[in-house]
């Protein structure tokens, strides 16, 4: 939706009074950073102001020594991962930083604050988890021009209620994400990855329960399903991940992959296309959490739907890439207990509800919360479940 | 007792049956306190509920009385979290501890909130473990470990209890049942749950992740003249990228006490001991074993050893996990810290405790998880000597302070409490607290779960605040008005 008016704080102070103006004159807020997500939720809810992070782009500390660092919302992650490098660190998130179809060219791509507000992901949340795993902390701007913090800069702290978690893929429905506090991770000098393929789903879930539950202390395990093939990426890091990745191919080997090969030190590309799989510009992508014991039934609803899957084999997360007609056939096929979000979705205008069903007393406690945080409704208003 | 007390005990009686509901002076001495003995309050009544259904009704029928209460896992806290309120309820979760299903194949295990943090590693060996690893881990129970968020010497590599839990069956405040599933679409309302000390409901199931167990398991012991070497050594590790399993540090005092009780040969002349612990896959983690011996020795180590086997690893963690129990070898009391630093100002810190304990004319033993600065100072005092209970305090209070300063955390895992709900204001701002305060309240408007507990004054709820209220159409589900 075009809003009438784009603003562009550069301070913290300059942010929470844009929000308090809105606040006060019953304006609706919608909070913009790189716009790689702005298809998500209920896209087309109406806004009557922009507010864009763009300017919040500093990376107010980075301690290499205690592996933490605070960045500013705006800061494309991109930009952190390069200064985190260079002290031999990283944040040890790596979803997708390109919006859907776009090229990123001159583009930086997504920003820690809209990943951190979408909980956004990719194949390093096997091991990390997503974005609620990693923050330690947060300052947020109300939609009353309170800015307030939680958490802090130390990676273990129990004090107050965490409210920095809370913000995580709340679509910035509760407030603006100001700046947030991130745990670091040793960035490995040396990574092996495995990939084989079948055309047997059933070998598939197999083949990922195996690896999932063997000790091979695996950086990321993905799958991935494309017409009538699927495949298995594994990657260990460390000084010894190349003896690690000779035995991890041997195991890929055991429970019937085939053309099974190692890669030390690279495979790079073939983690790509898993990140750039979980986006399209032409396809609905429907983010799905099932149970890993449910991939193989999965498949046979993916193949069903003409569509293609990628995804976290263990964690249980695949993004399927379907048809948008596809979608109500996909609701109506999920294994009891899962939840299926429509994520990018092509085309323009008025949209079904993205977010699937939400148990009553949830919903019930999710509007008490979003009254208590926004009374008047000013942050990201419509786009959220239950149209919050 | 409160008005309406003698309804709500029949109440209560007619849900869980009389001998589950305590209410004689002498059934209650046990709820009184939780493992900080010095905050003492007897609760008008003490129920143990047999299942989820109970506790929620339970719940509700002090709701409806304005009754407040206080979930009681097994009663091992450190921040007084497990406080009853003078006029309330304490629901003793004692009796749900069946593990409910163990899902291996999708590295799930269901439990009430009863079972011990240890029983569910032992339900998944010998191929999978439940990292968080509080040091009461035989006793404490998973349910608090829900609600105080609990850490463990393995945290620093493997995260926290909030990094592995699932879905959490809660009774909300209101007594209504809701369930926060970390992979449902919505609020991370489980990550505002969990270590929110019992003021935002009562957790009754509880689904937790578990991940296979490590290959190899290497567990080095080091003394060194001083903690300043010692934390030389953890810089040195850290720095190198490498991530322990668990990197403990304790000083001579801590030392001496323990080892009085354990008798594992740790050494009584060293002014440190660093216990260094690496797991994983074997290529990796044997070979670290004389890296790791070199890196100690380059700062000072005069000696370190290796345990050859799992019984020698038994006894170097048992001199560790017995450094609290042990300290009343030495000291007739102590209060013991939880403060946070960042691991970079450890030396720093650390000079500042021994001069306030200079000043002070007391000892401070330290035993601390070095990895991620989390800090356990035991200020020693004779609660038998007049005024030294109260210095011990102010001293315990200026400790606190030294680590916020340094730009930590009051708490690193026991809890804010009672205790160190005085503290608060030093890491907090007012906004930050009123914050917290917006999410209390749309839990639990009423302030009947674990009144007085966290926050640092008492607060009211009152209205939702601004132009809109939830008209009783859209709470029905009605109409929207977002």
């Amino acid at each position: 939706m075009s809003a009438a008016t784009s603003l562009v704080p550069e301070t913290f102070a300059q942010a929470a009074a844009a929000l308090r103006a809105a606040g006060a004159e019953g304006q609706r807020v919608r909070i913009v950073g790189a716009a790689t997500k702005s298809r998500w939720g209920r896209a087309d809810a109406p806004s009557d102001v922009e507010l864009h992070t763009g300017a919040l782009d500093s990376i107010l500390a980075h301690n290499a020594g205690d592996m933490t660092a605070t960045l500013q919302a705006g800061v494309p992650l991109a930009d952190a991962q390069e200064a985190f490098a260079q002290a031999g660190q990283m944040l040890s998130l790596d979803p997708p930083i390109a919006g859907a179809g776009d090229v990123l060219g001159g583009l930086r791509g997504a920003t820690i604050g809209g990943i951190v507000a979408t909980a956004d992901s990719g194949p390093l949340a096997h091991r990390y988890g997503g974005p609620r795993d990693l923050i330690v902390g947060a300052t947020i701007a109300l939609a009353d021009g309170t800015v307030a913090k939680s958490g802090g800069t130390v990676i273990k702290n129990v004090a107050g209620y965490d409210i920095a978690k809370l913000m995580a893929g709340s679509f910035g429905t509760l407030g603006l994400l100001l700046s947030v506090n991130m745990r670091l991770h040793p960035r490995p000098e040396r990574t092996a990855t495995v990939v084989g393929l079948t055309d047997n789903a059933r070998t598939l879930q197999q083949a990922a329960h195996a690896l999932a539950t063997a000790p091979a202390e695996l950086e990321a395990l993905d799958v991935g399903w494309r017409d009538g093939r699927g495949r298995l990426l594994a990657q260990v890091a460390g000084p010894r991940s190349e003896p690690r990745g000779v035995r991890l191919a041997g195991e890929l080997r055991n429970a019937g992959l085939e053309q099974v090969e190692l890669l030390v030190d690279g495979g790079s590309e073939l983690w790509d296309a898993q990140r750039r799989a979980q986006r399209s510009s032409t396809h609905a992508t429907v983010r799905v959490a099932a149970r890993a014991s449910e991939l193989a039934s999965l498949v046979a609803t993916v193949q069903r739907c003409d569509g293609s899957l990628v995804g976290r084999a263990a964690r249980g997360h695949s993004w399927l890439t379907l048809a948008p007609a596809s979608i109500a056939q996909l609701r109506s096929e999920l294994p009891a207990g899962a939840t299926a979000t429509v994520q990018d979705l092509p085309g323009e205008g008025a949209r079904e509800d993205p977010w699937g069903p939400v148990q009553p007393a949830l919903l019930d406690l999710t509007r008490r919360l979003k009254l208590r945080f926004d009374p008047t409704g000013t942050c990201n208003p419509g786009i959220f479940v239950g149209g919050i | 007792m409160p008005e309406g007390s003698p309804e709500l005990i029949q109440r209560l009686n007619e849900i869980c049956g009389r001998e589950f509901v305590l209410t004689h002076p002498h059934e209650l001495a046990t709820y009184r306190s939780d493992g900080l003995l010095h905050y003492r309050q007897v609760p008008v009544a003490a129920v143990l509920p047999a299942d989820t259904a109970q506790v929620a009704q339970v719940v509700r029928a002090c709701y409806e009385a304005g009754v407040p209460f206080v979930a009681r896992g097994s009663g091992t806290g450190l921040s007084g979290g497990a406080l009853p309120a003078p006029d309330g309820v304490v629901i003793g979760l004692s009796r749900m501890r069946r593990i409910l299903s163990v899902d291996l194949p999708n590295q799930r295990v269901t439990v009430q909130p009863g079972v011990t943090n240890l029983a569910v590693s032992h339900a998944v060996a010998p191929t999978h473990f439940y990292p968080p690893d509080p040091s009461s881990q035989i006793v404490c129970s998973i349910g608090g470990n829900v609600a105080e968020n609990s850490g463990g010497a393995h945290c620093f590599k493997y995260g926290f209890t909030t990094n592995y839990i699932q879905a959490l069956e809660v009774v909300l405040p209101d007594g209504s049942l809701v369930t926060f599933d970390r992979d449902a679409p919505g609020y991370d309302l489980l990550g505002a749950f969990v270590g929110s000390e019992g003021t935002l409901g009562v957790a009754c199931e509880i689904t937790l992740r578990v991940i296979p167990a490590p290959e190899s398991v290497r567990t080095l012991l080091a003394f060194f003249a001083d903690t300043g070497s010692a934390g030389d050594a953890v810089t040195a590790i850290v720095d190198a990228g490498i991530v322990p399993g668990a990197i403990e540090m304790m000083d001579q005092l801590s030392i001496g006490a323990a080892e009085q009780s354990t008798g594992a040969g740790y050494r009584l002349d060293a002014g440190a001991a660093l216990l260094v612990e690496v797991d994983g896959p074997a290529e990796e983690c044997d070979p670290l074993v004389s890296q790791l011996t070199e890196m100690c020795e380059s700062a000072g180590a005069f000696e370190v050893r290796a345990a050859a086997d799992e019984a020698e690893r038994d006894l170097i963690w048992r001199t560790r996990k017995a450094a609290f129990a042990s300290m009343g070898r030495i000291s007739p009391a102590y209060y013991v810290q939880d403060g946070v630093i960042p691991r970079t100002r450890l030396a720093e810190v650390l000079r500042q405790i021994d001069g306030l304990a200079a000043d002070y004319r007391l000892r401070v033993a330290n035993v601390f998880h070095a990895g991620d600065g989390n800090l356990h100072p035991l200020v020693c005092y004779d609660d038998r000597v007049a005024g030294e209970a109260a210095r011990a305090e102010e001293l315990a209070g200026l400790i606190i302070k030294a680590c916020v300063d340094a730009g930590g955390s009051i708490t690193g895992e026991h809890g804010v409490g009672v205790d160190k709900k005085a503290y608060m204001p030093s890491m907090f701002a007012e906004e930050d607290l009123a914050t917290f305060q917006r999410l209390r309240c749309a839990f639990d408007p009423d302030g009947l779960a674990n009144p007085g507990k966290v926050m640092p004054t008492p607060r009211l709820c009152g209205e939702v605040p601004g132009p809109y209220r939830q008209h009783p159409l859209e709470r029905a589900g009605v109409a929207e008005r977002f």
